[in-house]
Formats: structure tokens, C-alpha cells, sequence
């Protein structure tokens, strides 16, 4: 039911409807029939709140999440390959070789007890068979290609000798450490303040270009998605509600969960008066109503959103967005062009 | 780049390595400091005992029976069947501290194997694990060991078994505990994420922050293995007469009390000593290792 985005020859990373449930009781759907593909070198940037299911889609495709309380079902290809059928040493292969992460929190993912060099060495081992000393080279080049001043002392600092830009800095040495293709950040710039955040940001889109990597960058700040992806999919109650490449996003939005994100923020606010925020909060996502589940926020709901399958709009370049009011605009405007 | 050449400019600590940097926080802390050489104090007294002591602990002499603290030739007074106090206060820390410390390391090794191994798996090994080491860890600790070497009869071997029963059950629940708050770390799911296996993860990553808070709290244990090593040997159980060991000697001088109170009290001054010298080093440790100040 899921409308294709756009069909790229070898997409590096190939989800289809995919969906993630977490067994407890009640059971609860995190990701549902999430499709998307991702091109050797584009990034895409996730959008969504808190608990939309970001990370969740994220983790799937390290396969992190624990094992005996989900449930997977859908594809998830990178690089042709099954993912989700991957055991062992070939799941170990392809987390850190093919594919790495970046976490939010730089302090709690690295280990305490470990410096940065041992912690970057300890993966390049694992992935190349090195010796001890090549792979410590090959730390002290990656701390050098973050540029980390005075590299080498660094290369024996414990993280929490670092301050957090600095300790980020390492994290994304560690990720890229092995020349991944496909580079997974999961908000890597939230526990950053703002002018360590913009640095972090140019920096990976910097060595993003250099290495040609494909990225899925999940956020919740639009500011962040927009400065680094080229693509975006705004992610509501564990479903895509829209995407398209940044600039038809942002300048012309069609899901109104898209439009209130944009809406939301501070630029243009009058001092004194209320801001513009969506209204409500998300729905349970072991309850979710049928149909958009946007509806009980939606300013603009009628009946109609309350049937499922829902309509899609599509536009040009991969562009869509499933709402009843976009697909409805859009028929009009053609049967009027027709008249 | 601002921001860039300012972090430049500030002086980049050279890191000292873990342990060094322990080492030197531990060596501003004046009270760890004194106990860790008071401590020392009795392991090389306890390993020197021999040079040391000025006469054979075994030997008695009957005139010279509870001498008080000061008589000629026994500086410290003579016991009950007139041996010299001093000798057998020396002779005593060897059985003491191995009492002490030995039933701690075994524990230490088998309780905290448990309780990693519980910790990381989970679930119902976890249950299952745990459950059965409350049963053993719902006795009061001193019925436990008094049971345990009365069954087995009197003697340092299972004396020192009954202790590490004893003390295997409280370690393995910190070691649980500590490992089960490491297992949700994000930084086990970063190692996870890099293609770290199960195996390297316990090994590394788990182990590597595990193994300092559970060493601290068994070196705590020290002092209560020690107290209940004398208990033991205070009621004929673990160690047996005439060999010296503090709890033994406070057993056999208890008739004295009367006669000669503060010659009766010295091996509970040495139980005490040594006690609270482990606790506060153990305490020291504890703020030394911890990283994240």
C-alpha cells in the first residue's frame, strides 16, 4: 500500500513495510509499514517527537533491538543483503563494518574504563585483524580526521577527560572507523549546545561527502534535519506521514503534522503571545486509531481520515504524503486544471 | 573555528592511565592512607612473624602466668599458661588475615562469576540464580557459618569453607546489581553496534566496570570474615588450641577478665585494629576508583 520512493538502481538501504512490534502487555507497535530506500551517499533525515519510532527504525537496522521481545516483520536490505536473517559472525560483520552508529549521548557510549584510542583500536581489530599498533595508527588518523586537537595526547585521554563536543568528536572517529557505507546517527547533536552542535553538524556533512557514505540522520529539531539531509521523512506514531527531498518539505509541505512541525518554532514569534504548537500529544502506540493517526490532533479532520487505508498523495521526485486533505487538494486542482 | 583554536589554546591534560590517576586520588585521602599503612603494617608483621617476635608462642612458662602488660621479659603480659602475649599477638595475625582474607578471594571469585554470569543473561537464569542465593543469603551470616562448621566439625579448613559460603551469596547480588545497571548502558550497545561479540562484551566491556565497585565492597567483607573467623574460633569451631589466632586467644583468656582485664581485651584490640584498617581502606578505594567525580 506504501507508495515507492524513488526508485534508485541499487538502493544501499531497501526497507519495505516494515513493522516492529514489542511484546509485553499490551503489545506495542513502534514502527509500522515503514518503506523507504536510501542512494551510496544521500541522507536522509528522519523527523519525528519523542517516541515515534525513530531510533526503533534506526536500531532495526543494526538489529539491536532485544531479540526475545520483538517481533520483525517486512524487508530490510543494505547493500542487497538480508538483514534481518543475518546470525552471528555475519550480523557482526555487517554492525561497525558495513553499517555504524552514532548515539545521542557521546558520555554514555563510550566505555568509562577504556580510552578513546583502545576504544577505536578495540573495533578496528575486530573488523580488519590489524595488529594492535596499525589499528592505534589508524585511531590516531580518525581522531586527526575529526579534527580533535592535539590528537595524539587524545588518543590516551579517558572519555571523561573530554568535554562534550570533544567526546561526540570521538564517537563519530569510532563509528567511521572502519569506513562504513552506511552511517546511522541518532541525534548526535541533542546533548550538544548549540554552537558545538553546528560544528558536529558541518562536520559530518563535510565527511559524509568525503566518504560517500549514506546516512539516515534521525532528529526531532527541523533546524538539524534541514542543515544536514538532503532527503526528509517526517515520522509520526511509528509511520512515515511525508517525504521529499528538504527544499519541497520545507517550502511546501502537504501533511499537516508537517506544516505544525514547521510552524513550531521561534523565528517570527512575537514576544508575550502564545507560540504556534501542534495541539495534543501523540496517541499510545499500543492504541492507535484507525486510520490517520494524526486525526485526533488534526485541525482539519473529517470522517474520512478515520477509514483505513488511507489515501496517498504523490508528487513528482519521489514526493508523497498519505492524507486524506493532500490527496483531495491535489484532485481537485487537477480536475480544475482539466475544466 | 573560534571555538576550534580555543580548545587549541587550553592545556590538553596528559592523561595518567587509570591507575595512576587512582593512585593519586588515593593518596590525598589522609585517613585511606593511614589505614592502608596500618594494614600493611599487619600483613608484613603477620609475614615476618618469626623475626619479629621475641619468643615462641607456644612456649609456656607456669610462673609467669597472666603476668600484667609490662612484666620483665613480656612486654605485653603472659596468658593463661604463660606465653609470651607479644609473640602470640604476632603469631596470631597470620592465622587472623588468612582467615580474613582468603574465604573473601574465593568468594570473590565464585559469588562475583555468579553474579556477572546472572546479570548479563537475565531473565529467568536470572530468577532461577538469584533466588537460590536469597535462600542462602536470608540466614543471619554468623548462624550460617556457625551451622555450616558444626556440621563439618573444627578445623581452619572448614572454617575457611563455611566463610566462603558465607560470603558468596552478598557478592554475587552486587555483582548482579552492578551488572545488571552496566547491561543497560548505552555504551554495551555502542559495543554491540561496532560487532563486538557476547563474548568480547562480558570480557571488556562488562567486566571492565564491574569488576571495581564488586573488589571494593569484598575488600569490606574482609572485616566480617575476620570477626567471624574469631566467633568460630571463640566457640571451638575453625581454628583449635594451642595455635594462636586472635578470636582463639580472647576465647581462652575470657576466664582472666577479672584478673587481668586489659591482657584479656589485647587480641579484641587487634581483631578491632585490623577491622577497621580494612574498612577504611576499602572506603578509600571506593572514592578513588570512582571515574565519573
Amino acid at each position: 500500500m506504501t507508495p515507492q520512493p524513488c526508485p534508485s538502481e541499487t538502493p544501499l538501504v531497501k526497507v519495505r513495510d516494515l513493522c516492529v512490534r514489542f511484546s509485553g502487555t499490551p503489545p506495542v507497535h513502534a514502527v509500522n509499514s515503514v518503506s523507504f530506500d536510501l542512494a551510496a551517499g544521500e541522507v536522509l533525515g528522519i523527523l519525528g517527537e519523542s517516541g515515534s519510532g525513530k531510533s526503533v527504525t534506526l536500531k532495526t537496522l543494526l538489529r539491536l533491538l532485544p531479540e526475545r521481545k520483538t517481533t520483525i516483520s517486512g524487508t530490510v536490505e543494505v547493500e542487497g543483503r538480508d538483514i534481518l536473517s543475518l546470525q552471528g559472525r555475519a550480523l557482526a560483520d555487517h554492525r561497525g563494518g558495513v553499517a555504524s552508529m552514532i548515539f545521542q549521548d557521546p558520555a554514555l557510549a563510550l566505555d568509562p574504563v577504556y580510552t578513546i584510542g583502545q576504544q577505536i583500536a578495540e573495533t578496528v581489530i575486530r573488523h580488519e585483524g590489524v595488529t594492535r599498533r596499525d589499528a592505534m595508527a589508524r585511531a590516531l588518523e580518525m581522531l586527526e580526521l575529526v579534527r580533535i586537537p592535539s590528537a595524539k595526547r587524545r588518543l590516551d585521554n579517558y572519555p571523561h577527560e573530554m568535554s562534550g563536543g570533544m567526546r561526540q568528536r570521538a564517537m563519530i572517529a569510532l563509528a567511521l572507523a572502519c569506513r562504513p557505507k552506511l552511517l546511522l546517527a541518532d541525534e548526535p547533536t541533542t546533548a550538544l549546545d548549540a554552537t558545538v552542535q553546528i560544528q558536529i553538524l558541518l562536520l559530518l556533512r563535510e565527511l559524509q561527502q568525503e566518504m560517500g557514505m549514506g546516512v539516515i540522520f534521525v532528529t526531532h529539531d527541523i533546524g538539524v534535519a534541514v542543515e544536514v539531509s538532503d532527503r526528509l521523512a517526517v515520522m509520526y506514531a511509528g509511520s512515515f506521514v511525508e517525504t521529499g527531498s528538504v527544499a519541497d518539505i520545507i517550502r511546501d509541505a502537504r501533511h499537516p503534522y508537517s506544516k505544525g512541525l514547521l510552524a513550531a518554532n521561534l523565528v517570527g514569534a512575537v514576544p508575550g503571545t502564545r507560540l504556534d504548537a501542534v495541539p495534543g500529544a501523540p496517541p499510545p502506540l499500543n492504541a492507535l486509531p484507525e486510520g490517520c493517526s494524526f486525526a485526533p490532533r488534526c485541525a482539519h479532520a473529517e470522517p474520512a481520515c478515520g477509514l483505513s487505508p488511507l489515501p496517498v498523495w504523490t508528487g513528482g521526485g519521489g514526493r508523497w504524503a498519505r492524507c486524506v486533505q493532500a490527496s483531495r487538494a491535489e484532485a481537485l486542482a487537477d480536475s480544475g486544471a482539466r475544466a | 573555528m573560534t571555538a576550534e583554536s580555543i580548545t587549541q589554546l587550553a592545556t590538553v591534560e596528559k592523561s595518567r592511565g587509570y591507575w595512576r590517576s587512582v593512585g593519586a586520588r588515593f593518596l590525598r585521602d589522609k585517613v585511606a592512607v593511614c589505614a592502608g599503612l596500618v594494614a600493611a603494617g599487619l600483613i608484613l608483621m603477620a609475614i615476618f612473624a618469626p623475626w619479629i617476635a621475641p619468643a615462641d608462642p607456644l612456649d609456656g612458662s607456669m610462673i609467669k602466668r597472666l603476668s600484667p602488660i609490662g612484666t620483665e621479659g613480656y612486654p605485653l603480659g603472659a596468658d593463661e599458661l604463660g606465653r609470651d602475649m607479644l609473640s602470640r599477638l604476632i603469631y596470631g595475625a597470620r592465622l587472623s588475615l588468612f582467615m580474613g582474607v582468603v574465604p573473601v578471594l574465593i568468594a570473590f571469585a565464585i559469588g562475583g562469576a555468579i553474579g556477572v554470569a546472572a546479570g548479563y543473561l537475565g531473565g529467568w537464569v536470572n530468577t532461577i540464580t538469584m533466588r537460590v542465593l536469597d535462600v542462602l543469603y536470608a540466614f543471619p551470616s554468623v548462624l550460617l557459618a556457625i551451622a555450616i562448621s558444626g556440621a563439618l566439625g573444627a578445623g581452619i579448613l572448614n572454617g575457611l569453607l563455611s566463610l566462603t559460603v558465607v560470603f558468596i551469596p552478598p557478592i554475587a547480588r552486587v555483582a548482579e546489581s552492578v551488572t545488571t545497571s552496566v547491561r543497560k548502558l548505552e555504551y554495551i550497545e555502542a559495543a554491540q553496534a561496532s560487532g563486538a561479540s557476547s563474548l568480547r562484551i562480558v570480557r571488556d566491556h562488562v567486566l571492565g566496570n564491574v569488576l571495581g565497585p564488586i573488589f571494593v565492597y569484598a575488600t569490606s567483607l574482609i572485616s566480617v570474615s575476620m570477626i567471624l573467623a574469631a566467633g568460630l574460633s571463640f566457640l571451638g569451631l575453625g581454628v583449635s588450641p594451642p595455635n594462636a589466632e586472635w578470636g582463639l586467644m580472647l576465647n581462652t583468656l575470657r576466664n582472666a577478665i577479672y584478673v587481668q582485664p586489659w591482657l584479656a581485651a589485647l587480641p579484641g584490640v587487634m581483631i578491632f585494629l585490623t577491622s577497621i584498617s580494612f574498612n577504611m581502606l576499602s572506603d578509600g578505594l571506593r572514592s578513588a576508583m570512582d571515574v565519573k567525580q
